[in-house]
């Protein structure tokens, strides 16, 4: 359809967005008679679609007369370009209608990831304008990974071009599944079929072998609207959809509410004011549902429970909430449970949890990723250190080979790489949910690179002296006195610690009540107690003087005794072991008086075991030392 | 167990439609996602309070997000100008839903009479100083906090100067071309800065809550949201508004609510919410701007933009 004519007394204006987000002229203007519009109530949730492809293939000029044909712009909108155009001697293009923003007026190109809608009969849509220059592949990503499907754009006098494989294998990673190709510009090649089908099929294979299978391949000429809103008079021997019929076409992907039930925990909720005693795990749920009742297990701590209740602000408690919903609920038991783990149901398959990966990623920052540098994971809700351990092969943009033998991934390249973790963490894998295997790399503060977990590896044997690597153990003589309330976990971690370093040259020696035995018998009174205190903390004294790292985990409630432990020594490391009373209860720890245990001031490294596992902890402590070693 | 019982008893009985998550329940999901990880990233985490639609429905977003609580300070920069019902909607809601709200604004600006309704500075000079650099300086603990004190029924100087590092803010995408660009969690440099062509990537539910020092992060959990949706937001939860966004017998009614000197009412009927939404399924606003009768807009070749690069909202 066309655009009515309107006054072209129009000045140079930013575009603005009306209600719907469709570009609107300033003000004043009678209604008009819109098209389309049925009631929104009876309209789909609006789908998210992206349009990518190679700088130039014409993606902009697409969606411009996308939105002029759908009677998506508002009247005289287009004349206000054309005149804007005159004024400034520049050839009116289509691609003008989208350019929101003064900077990319200036420079010519898109630079961001816009938002603007347009409907059909059928429903509404919002199309991401993904840019194609390689700059801001960053922009392609935010826009792509929001969308539910896409069109992949080429122009058919240059063919399949570097972003093009480029765009085409992120949105493979990215889970953009339902894609459709526009072979624009068929007017460059004459408009013939024979072109066109050279173009298609090997297009076809090449979108095969990184797992995409478009639902069609579009002959368009964009400028002139051929095959986008309306069927081509000129290439009539194409008898496959339109741009719009494929869009249409697409289906809406509901949420995943028949997977098994996965949510990350995002927090876990104790508001005291006005008497509300409710402990509420709150996240959001990716995929299945989850019941009153129902058993959950959260991993990577593996503890349980059932859920009590599902809460909810102004509307009644739900007895069952699912994928895509933002959900909270009770827990019968008061288990420690906190942001990071992913929660499940214990009759559904579990997740995977391990520390090394096999990953695919593509990498946005500035600065490469790198072997051996450390970056920060974030998966779901968690969040843990991890370094680049290998890179098995870095895909080559222009062709998809693979390379092998590089030491880092550079901007805008995507590679298979191995990350090692420095706790374990829970996922799945992309093959069984890719929901739960996505991950992103943060780097000196900002989001660097993306990928899918592949599987899951064995943990290297990296602790072994021979090897390389950031877990090696490394300790220098000193002593490592552990200390904290009965039930806090002290002896695990010495035993945890010791073992590490006994696969290791170091000398070690373990102080705890079972190794001092009858010698040092623990005493009865609060005196007796602290002697003994003072005698082992001489005696460790004495060991590390001889070149041996003495790990000591025995009660030691009076900061006095500490202190004194520490003035004998060279290197004192004192460890902190906490747990939240709840955490103590559920151990049926033995409790000191309230009153009884002094809480160090200033240890060098405070541990809640109720929230890390012995592992972690460990691992929490080596990272220290490895640190404090190399100061 | 205990619910907080606050808000007027207006609950809206909906069954379990987990199959059937409609348009507004994916972006009061999608919102209270967002709020939760502002609230798990941010110790110093406050969000601004205009008292118009938007950020009310932000507000009553978080209420969903933490269970009828909302636990981090509501921020308000008065200018001085703003119409009074403005104020007085305010401080009832903070009384009501036992809110920590604190406002601020440039006393100095307002002591000097550097402003527009006083003749001595333009429109965006007056936005700038009243709105831009008020909230600046009330962010960064600079300028004077006033905090609602329940106990006393008003508000005193706030001891917390402490920065704000992460604010929420509730600008939608749809409002005009530059909040289209707008990320949900937003980085600014230390002097409120927004670089709109190098924008961190955001996507897979990740976002820039890490941040250097000396920064901080704004986020957006309504950027998705379109006028129309917050108004059948509003009818659908019952979230009282102001009565300026309602004709009361003159024929006319706000649509966007700023300071009384440069902020015109519509001319229109709509008395209620469920008319102001005929009315804008009618396509009567069809193509005129929400914030048409904001006099700042127009002021500027370049938009709100110019204003939003240096840190207007």
């Amino acid at each position: 359809m066309s655009i009515a004519p309107a006054a072209s007394t129009l000045k140079s204006r930013p575009i603005r967005l009306d209600e719907e987000g469709l570009p609107f002229e300033e003000e004043g203007r009678a209604p008009n008679a819109f098209q389309g519009i049925a009631d929104p109530a009876e309209l789909e949730a609006r789908m998210g679609i992206v349009i990518v492809g190679h700088v130039d293939h014409g993606k902009s000029t697409i969606i411009g007369r996308l939105l002029a044909d759908t009677g998506s712009l508002p009247e005289g909108r287009l004349e206000q370009i054309q005149d804007l155009c005159a004024r400034t001697a520049k050839p009116f293009e289509y691609a003008f209608l989208l350019d929101a923003l003064k900077d990319e007026r200036a420079q010519g190109i898109t630079i961001d990831a816009a938002r603007v809608f347009f409907r059909t009969p059928k429903r509404r849509y919002l199309i991401l304008d993904a840019p194609g220059h390689v700059e801001f592949l960053k922009n392609m990503v935010t826009g792509a990974a929001r969308a539910e499907a896409a069109l992949l754009v080429l122009d058919a006098g240059e063919g399949i071009q570097e972003n093009t494989r480029r765009h085409a294998y992120l949105l493979s990673l990215l889970g953009v599944r339902q894609i459709a190709v526009v072979v624009n510009k068929m007017d460059l090649v004459g408009r013939s079929e024979a072109a066109f089908d050279a173009f298609a099929s090997d297009l076809r294979a090449f979108l095969l072998g990184i797992g995409l299978e478009p639902a069609a391949i579009i002959p368009v000429i964009g400028r002139d609207g051929d095959n986008l809103a309306m069927r081509s008079t000129s290439m009539t021997w194409y008898s496959g959809p339109t741009v719009l019929e494929a869009l249409d076409a697409f289906r809406s992907q509901g949420e995943a509410v028949n997977g098994p039930f996965r949510m990350a925990v995002q927090s876990v909720y104790k508001f005291t004011n006005d008497g509300d005693d409710r402990r509420i795990v709150a996240g959001t749920i990716e995929s299945g549902r989850v019941r009153v009742g129902d058993e959950v297990v959260f991993h990577p701590s593996g503890k349980r429970t059932r859920v009590k209740s599902l809460e909810a602000f102004n509307r009644v408690a739900p007895t069952v909430v699912g994928a895509g919903e933002s959900a909270g609920f009770t827990l019968a038991q008061q288990i420690y449970v906190t942001r990071g783990e992913l929660a499940t149901l214990a009759s559904e398959p579990p997740p995977v949890v391990a520390t090394r990966l096999r990953t695919s990623v593509f990498w946005l920052g500035a600065r490469p990723l790198e072997l051996g540098r450390q970056y920060t994971l974030k998966l779901g809700t968690a969040r843990v250190s991890a370094h680049l351990e290998s890179i098995e092969r870095v895909l080559d943009a222009s062709t998809l080979a693979s390379v092998t033998g590089r030491t880092s991934v550079l901007r805008n390249e995507v590679a298979d790489c191995i990350l090692k973790l420095r706790q374990p963490i829970a996922f799945d894998r992309a093959a069984d949910l890719a929901a739960t295997s996505r991950f992103v790399l943060v780097d000196n503060f900002s989001i660097s690179g993306g990928g899918v977990v592949r599987d899951a590896l064995p943990p290297n044997e990296t602790r072994a002296p021979a090897s390389r690597g950031e877990s090696r153990v490394t300790l220098r003589p000193g002593i490592l006195w552990i200390t904290g309330e009965r039930g806090t976990g002290k002896s695990a971690l010495a035993h945890w610690l010791v073992n590490r370093a006994e696969r290791t040259d170091a000398r070690v020696e373990l102080l705890d009540d079972d190794t001092l035995g009858p010698l040092f018998p623990a005493g009865e009174s609060r005196a007796e107690q602290e002697l003994r205190v003072r005698r082992v903390a001489w005696f460790a004294s004495r060991l590390e003087s001889h070149g041996t790292t003495v790990v000591v985990a025995i009660d030691s409630p009076e900061e006095d005794g500490r202190l004194y432990a520490r003035s004998l020594a060279s290197d004192f490391v004192e460890i902190l072991v906490t747990a939240t009373p709840d955490v103590l209860a559920a151990r049926n720890a033995q409790r000191d008086g309230a009153d009884r245990y002094e809480t160090p001031v200033q240890p060098e490294l405070r541990l809640d075991t109720g929230r890390l596992t012995v592992d972690e902890a460990g691992d929490e402590v080596l990272a220290w030392l490895a640190e404090w070693s190399n100061a | 167990m205990t619910t907080p019982t606050i808000a007027p008893p207006t609950l809206n009985v909906q069954a379990s439609r987990i199959d059937h998550i409609d348009h507004i329940d994916q972006l009061e999901h999608r919102s209270v996602h967002l709020l939760r990880e502002a609230y798990a990233s941010f110790a110093q985490l406050a969000m601004l309070w205009s008292i118009g639609k938007d950020s009310t429905v932000l507000l009553w977003l978080a209420r969903k997000a933490f269970f009828g609580h909302v636990p981090m300070p509501l921020v308000h920069i008065d200018t001085g100008y703003k119409i009074p019902e403005m104020i007085q909607y305010r401080d009832r809601l903070a009384a009501e839903w036992r809110l920590t709200v604190i406002y601020g604004q440039n006393e100095e600006a307002l002591a000097s009479k550097q402003t527009f309704p006083d003749g001595n500075v333009d429109r965006l000079t007056c936005c700038g100083s009243l709105k831009t650099e008020a909230l600046r300086r009330t962010l960064s603990g600079e300028g004077t906090r006033y905090r609602f004190d329940h106990a006393q029924g008003k508000y005193l100087v706030d001891t917390n100067r402490e920065p704000f590092t992460g604010v929420i803010v509730g600008v939608r995408a749809d409002e005009e071309g530059s909040r289209s660009k707008e990320r949900y969690f937003s980085p600014r440099s230390g002097e409120n800065n927004w670089h709109v062509g190098d924008q961190p990537p955001e996507f897979w539910n990740q976002y820039a809550t890490e941040f250097a020092p000396g920064t901080h992060v704004r986020i957006h959990p309504l950027l998705d949201w379109t006028e129309l949706d917050i108004w059948e937001y509003i009818e659908r939860e019952r979230i009282p508004t102001v009565g300026l966004y309602y004709d009361r017998g003159e024929g006319q009614r706000y649509r966007s609510l700023g300071c009384w000197p440069c902020t015109k009412a519509v001319a229109s009927t709509s008395s209620n919410v469920a008319e102001i939404i005929v009315e804008l399924k009618s396509g009567r606003f069809q193509h005129i701007a929400e914030r048409a009768g904001r006099a700042q807009d127009k002021d500027d070749g370049g938009g709100l933009e110019t204003l939003r690069r240096d840190g207007y909202m």
